[in-house]
């Protein structure tokens, strides 16, 4: 499991990255989001992966090592809304340069 | 400072953030009530901040925990003396800046007062917060804030310059969460106190992980701050953006240099164990390189805008260098700097605005967005303020203080910052002394120098051409409001150098703590819950 997911996040970032360094505006932002992604599976992955544990405390019995890690899930939760955020807003400015400029180049015209 | 007034520690967060709400409210229309409301907010931010550096001068630590919960596990604020300081900062730059704004640019486009005050809420947290993801989180009200504001007043040279900026910046933030996340997995720890005490105990393979993690997330503040290869962006953006965005953006980078001045002593100071003094050589180069690159930018910039960023570059990587040099009396030294140099660039910025408008039609295209806008442009400035006499002469006047404190010529504040940081160089408390100055003090002295002597050049160059030579004597339709913040400004570097002494003794307890980051550490963990100690009651 942590081989498949290690190659899925740089699968994904480096797809990310070269995308990121394209000259296409439309392209950048598919880049952020292909980063994102990653890096909310790699917060995840820092809470060490494990599968059918709970992260909530079921009862006050029991050992702590049954239960997943909660804290990377909600810091993945608070990652998710800002990254989310921040693309639209990106998006939105993407357009604006795209109506005064009238190229979609990230510089504003075609070299 | 006990029972409610324990409160004022999250107040420069929670004041903003609710008046910039507040202003969504209101239309457009309704720009003179906005004014009222964010100038109100802003001072009284000011105020707080003010009030908070005299608590931090005078006695303890303030620490908050949000939701009553004990330190490792919840999410503190921590007020100390570098926190305080940078909020009192941060309250000055802004009032000077929205009054500026006042007179004509906050109507250049849509919510510019609700951004205003998210941004200093995002600056505010950004400051008080003792855990790091958290710190991400004001971070990015921080931005998403300034992403709005570096377009306001749009057109396409703004949303150009704007679209670079923020894409950096997102990139940046990407590494700010694969930073903390790496961080997180090693020591299983966000708090930074927390973080501090667990670093030494680390295993040796767990060690370059954690090192791993603090250098991504060190490159993200490091791009924020605008270190040599990673700032150019700033270059574009600055001077692109309007008049007082740009003097409160001087601020935004200095935050940059506040997160690695906090953590760098604090999780890899000299108890660190292995991993003592992490980063502090890449700090030190890279600074220096930052001070020449900006330094050759300054000598070669025609426009004023830039020459003002690449003096922001310069600064930046003063402070980098000093940082990297982890020395507590450089440190002193650096923070006077950091005030003064973030200050001068503000009041610098907001001239440059005033003495353009009598060179090229700014002030044309100005008033061409606003009409695109949708604004009546014209009369609501005339009672804005009276024109104002002897405008060239002010303005001159201005101009040579800027000129002076960039250039750290006395008797303006930026001589006794730089005078503070090379004593502290040459005469180095801590214990390699035997050894002389070393290589990286003397190119640290050498760059200092010369970067003073180049914005010397500069700024006399460009005050000749624009005061002594006109080719045609326009003079700018100047307000009093527009030259009063300037004007406050740097009458307040004045007043740093008079009260030199007391100023200087301030920085130099600052950066004591900051090296010595016990007392830190402790009054964080063992801050009591209000629910256990009756009325909040700070240790």
């Amino acid at each position: 499991m942590e081989a498949l997911l290690a190659i899925g996040i740089g699968a994904l970032t480096g797809s990310g990255v070269w995308l990121l360094l394209r000259p296409r505006t439309y392209q950048v932002v598919i880049g952020l989001s292909l980063i994102s992604y990653a890096v909310n599976l790699f917060i995840f992955a820092m809470g060490r992966l494990r599968s059918g544990a709970p992260p909530i405390l079921a009862s006050s019995t029991g050992r702590l090592a049954d239960y997943a890690d909660p804290l990377p899930q909600a810091l993945v939760l608070t990652a998710i809304v800002i990254g989310f955020a921040t693309t639209a807003l990106f998006l939105v400015v993407l357009l604006a340069t795209r109506g005064l400029t009238g190229t979609d180049h990230v510089d504003g015209r075609e070299r | 400072m006990d029972g409610w007034t324990h409160h004022l520690l999250i107040a420069p967060i929670v004041l903003p953030l609710a008046s910039g709400a507040l202003l969504l409210m209101y239309d457009e229309r309704r720009q003179f009530l906005k004014g009222v409301i964010g100038l109100i907010s802003t001072l009284a931010t000011l105020y707080i901040g003010v009030v908070l550096l005299r608590f931090a001068d005078n006695s303890a630590m303030g620490v908050y925990l949000l939701g009553d919960w004990p330190a490792p596990f919840g999410i503190v604020l921590v007020l100390d003396r570098l926190s305080a300081l940078m909020l009192a900062l941060t309250g000055v730059l802004a009032a000077a800046a929205l009054v500026f704004s006042l007179a004509r640019w906050h109507k250049a486009g849509a919510h510019f007062h609700s951004l205003f005050q998210l941004l200093l809420a995002g600056v505010n947290g950004a400051v008080l917060t003792g855990d790091l993801f958290n710190l991400f989180v004001f971070f990015e009200v921080m931005l998403a804030a300034s992403y709005g504001l570096v377009l306001h007043g749009s057109g396409t040279q703004r949303v150009r310059a704007g679209l670079h900026y923020i894409a950096v910046n997102l990139a940046a933030s990407f590494l700010f969460l694969i930073g903390v996340s790496l961080i997180y997995g090693v020591t299983g720890t966000l708090n930074m106190a927390d973080l501090a005490r667990r670093i030494p105990a680390l295993a040796d393979g767990d060690r370059a992980l954690l090192e791993a993690g603090a250098a991504i997330l060190g490159i993200a503040f490091l791009v924020k701050a605008g270190m040599w290869p990673l700032g150019f962006w700033l270059l574009r953006a600055y001077p692109a953006a309007a008049a007082p965005v740009a003097a409160v953006f001087a601020i935004l980078s200095k935050i940059g240099i506040y997160v690695l001045l906090r953590l760098s002593p604090l999780l890899f100071g000299s108890q660190a164990g292995a991993s003592a003094g992490f980063g502090n050589g890449l700090l030190l180069a890279g600074g220096l390189a930052t001070v020449a690159y900006g330094m050759v930018g300054v000598l070669a910039s025609q426009a004023m805008g830039r020459l003002a960023s690449h003096s922001l570059m310069v600064s930046s990587g003063t402070l980098l260098a000093a940082i990297g040099l982890s020395d507590a009396g450089v440190t002193g030294g650096a923070l006077f700097y950091l005030v003064s140099s973030t200050l001068t660039i503000g009041a610098f910025f907001l001239l440059i605005e005033l003495v353009e408008r009598g060179q090229n039609p700014a002030a044309d295209i100005l008033a061409v967005t606003a009409e695109a806008f949708g604004e009546e442009e014209q009369e609501p400035e005339e009672a804005a303020g009276e024109a104002f006499p002897g405008t060239l002469g002010v303005l001159g006047a201005c101009f040579a203080g800027c000129g002076l404190l960039l250039a750290g010529l006395p008797p303006l504040s930026g001589f006794v910052a730089k005078l503070a940081m090379l004593t502290a160089v040459f005469a180095p408390a801590g214990p390699a002394v035997e050894a002389g100055l070393p290589l990286a003090g003397w190119a640290f002295t050498a760059l200092l120098i010369l970067s003073g002597l180049a914005a010397l050049l500069a700024t006399s160059r460009v005050g000749i051409r624009l005061f002594w030579a006109p080719i045609d004597a326009a003079v700018p339709r100047v307000l009093v409001v527009e030259v009063a913040p300037i004007a406050m400004l740097l009458l307040l570097t004045l007043a740093l150098t008079v009260e030199g002494g007391p100023a200087m003794r301030y920085m130099e307890r600052t950066a004591q703590s900051l090296y010595s980051p016990g007392r830190y550490v402790e009054s964080v963990l063992s801050a009591p819950p209000v629910s256990a100690s009756g009325v909040g009651e700070l240790p």
